[in-house]
């Protein structure tokens, strides 16, 4: 693998701690509702992390958080040793381009096609010969199976191809970190497990840390050496897959067994039922 | 890539277009124009009292006949004259240096103009030459006020104006 | 109901504030842009050349119309020849910056800002801020620039075409001695009256561009999300170009 690639920016090579990336006591509330409490979280190195937890948890927030993209309102976050929120812009963008991330649609940016898409990092921020661009380019679809798909644009693909083509897209640069944002949504079985394949394939081959945000409970556990299950704005289980299978706590129960009810409740708040049925009927009894 | 190149091209053509747009919205609805296939010309200046309206660019005619447009106006602090230089097509080389120039106001509310009547010089004007012959031009507000001081006074007495031709 | 009004007045001037910021960031990136012509050549290309024909069209309705208008009104003094000068003025000063202005913004203007927001509800914007590229200067600045350029020409060539489209009627049809038509109009446009044209269509290039990419960067990232903000950039430019052509009409007439 390429390693010396020239940057625009002076890009930082992230701390060999065996914590890469470490969320301690972050508070995060938006909009007056309060989406984190404390939420203390260790991504260990070479790990394929996964974050679950119920819809509106706040597990995309947690990745913005982590990548900069927002603000905590307290707590602190360390990517790779360097305190994310207190750096500038510039020391931003540097620490960015040693992490990949792969979003839930895959964004690609659609007027261009696959190659140049794949391409893209490389000419912002490298001044690399077009012969060598084209290697690495061509090298990373073939790893995402994607090679002969070059010429193609974004429109033309399926939702798994554009998957994969953005996956490719975020380890052009060769990352320490890649993020996944819900990657499994809206896959068919097969594209599904083509992509679950590479999450591992590519952390172990390329020596990455994996977060991958889903919550495809079984699926992901195959490939996860770790699992963390926000709920309440906190971290409420960490373990291995197993672990958190044979777990007794009542949470994580009906998380991992698609539980209809449980702590997170069924209902929606509500007033009490027959009273509200009665009070439509205007006094008269049922 | 292909379509980059189509893309340029019409990008280039708009801009052409535009500039042309430009340059003809600058030098053809103005007066600082370039006027194309400008025929070959002399100028002549001629002194007024008072110009009234005139503009520059105005037409200069003679029987009707567009012959030259005005070029310059400017003023001479030595006698209190309006000077205005006309430039006239080569063509019309023949103008008497005894003709007069008269200021006349196209329509009701049109431009003003310059007549030239001809006089009975056997010699011509020529470049940088002078018609010494002027009348200024109408200016409604002198014209009543001429009026009324005839009115007032007794038929005998008729001043004579120093601007306006008697009609 | 009193209140509504306050906070709907402060909240637009809030947008306002916020929209002059958004100015200043982007000219802060425009130095870097810069550095990558084919970007705003593209860009000129969708705003000004793919605008051509609804304005060429237009300015010669509208031309044609003011010469019906002009001829008819200036009849009634008996000055038909000033038909030219009236035309000329009429569209060199106002009706083609202001037309081609509303014009613009609702051809491209709508098509910036659904460009745009479309980019932010797929999240192509945070995968290029994720990517270390600044969406700003990649994807914002070639546009505005792009809108900025294309403003003053698109004006011209309206104004040019419309002043066509009056002799049209007034020459060809009305009959009005083609000399004085233009004679006058030489006689009597000034380069100041042309110049007031041309500053007005620089100044509402910028101000419709800007509306446009501000809409589409900040618009919510779904489909009703980017349908509002092109709805809004038609609306508040409309309202910010009439409300500029006031200023810079008093401003020339003083």
């Amino acid at each position: 693998m390429i390693n010396r690639l020239e940057r625009r920016y002076d890009a930082t090579t992230l701390n060999a701690t065996s914590a890469i990336i470490e969320l301690r006591g972050v508070h995060y509330s938006v909009g007056g509702r309060t989406i984190f409490d404390g939420l203390d979280a260790n991504f260990l190195r070479g790990q394929v992390s996964a974050v679950m937890g119920p819809s509106g948890t706040g597990k995309t927030t947690m990745l913005r958080l982590i990548t900069g993209q927002i603000r905590a309102d307290a707590g602190s976050i360390q990517v790779g040793g360097v305190a994310v929120d207190g750096i500038s812009r510039s020391e931003l963008f540097a620490l960015r381009q040693r992490m990949g991330m792969l979003f839930q649609n895959g964004a690609l940016l659609t007027d261009i096609s696959v190659f140049e898409n794949v391409a893209f990092p490389l000419r912002e921020h490298t001044r690399l010969p077009e012969r060598l661009v084209r290697q690495l380019v061509l090298t990373k679809l073939q790893a995402v199976g994607l090679r002969g798909a070059a010429g193609l644009m974004p429109a033309e693909l399926s939702g798994g191809m554009a998957r994969r083509v953005a996956l490719a897209r975020a380890i052009v640069m060769d990352p320490q970190v890649l993020i996944y944002d819900e990657p499994f949504v809206g896959l068919d079985p097969i594209s599904l497990g083509v992509i679950l394949r590479l999450i591992r394939r590519l952390n172990d081959a390329l020596g990455l840390t994996s977060i991958v945000v889903s919550h495809d409970v079984h699926e992901i556990a195959a490939v996860a050496d770790r699992v963390f299950l926000l709920s309440g704005g906190k971290v409420v289980a960490n373990g291995t897959p197993k672990e958190l299978q044979a777990s007794p706590s009542e949470v994580v129960k009906q998380f991992v067994g698609g539980l209809a009810d449980g702590p997170v409740p069924f209902h929606y708040p509500a007033p009490d039922y027959f009273e509200e049925l009665l009070a439509r009927d205007g006094g008269r009894s049922a | 890539m292909r379509k980059s190149r189509a893309l340029n091209l019409g990008t280039g053509l708009f801009v052409l277009l535009g500039f042309a747009a430009l340059f003809f919205l600058t030098t053809q609805t103005t007066s600082h124009g370039i006027s194309f296939g400008s025929q070959p010309h002399y100028e002549v200046t001629a002194k007024f009292q008072d110009i009234g309206d005139l503009k520059v660019g105005a037409p200069v005619s003679m029987a009707g006949v567009q012959v030259g447009r005005v070029v310059n106006i400017s003023f001479d602090p030595r006698d209190f004259k309006a000077v205005v230089t006309m430039r006239i097509d080569d063509q019309f080389n023949q103008i008497p240096t005894d003709s007069s120039a008269n200021i006349y106001t196209q329509g009701l509310l049109g431009g003003q103009y310059i007549g030239l009547s001809p006089g009975g010089a056997e010699t011509y004007l020529k470049n940088h030459g002078e018609i010494t012959f002027t009348n200024s031009a109408l200016v409604l507000e002198k014209l009543i006020g001429q009026f009324l001081a005839n009115f007032n006074k007794s038929p005998s007495q008729s001043s004579s104006s120093s601007g306006g031709q008697p009609k | 109901m009193i209140s509504d009004f306050w906070d709907s007045l402060s909240e637009s001037l809030e947008r306002l504030g916020d929209t002059v910021r958004f100015l200043l960031r982007i000219g802060a990136q425009i130095p870097g842009a810069l550095l990558r012509p084919q970007l705003i050549l593209d860009q000129v290309y969708n705003a000004g050349a793919l605008s051509l024909v609804i304005i060429m069209l237009s300015g010669l309705f509208v031309g044609m119309v003011l010469g019906l208008q002009g001829f008819d009104l200036l009849q009634r003094f008996g000055s038909e020849d000033a038909l030219g000068t009236a035309a000329a003025i009429g569209l060199v000063k106002e009706l083609g910056p202001v037309v081609t202005a509303l014009l613009f913004a609702g051809r491209a203007g709508t098509a910036l800002a659904s460009e745009i927001g479309l980019m932010r509800a797929t999240d192509q914007l945070s995968a290029m801020e994720m990517m270390a590229v600044d969406p700003l200067q990649r994807i914002v600045v070639p546009r505005f620039l792009g809108g900025v350029i294309a403003m003053p020409l698109l004006a011209a060539i309206f104004s040019m075409i419309g002043i066509y489209g009056a002799q049209l009627i007034g020459v060809q049809i009305m009959h009005v001695d083609a000399g004085s038509f233009w004679s006058q109009m030489q006689a009597s446009v000034s380069l100041r009256d042309v110049n007031e044209g041309i500053v007005k269509s620089c100044v509402f290039g910028v101000a419709c561009s800007l509306i446009a990419v501000y809409q589409g960067y900040y618009s919510e990232p779904t489909a009703e999300g980017v349908g509002a903000a092109t709805t809004r950039t038609v609306v508040t430019s409309a309202v910010i170009v009439l409300f500029l052509d006031y200023l810079i009409t008093a401003f020339f007439l003083k």
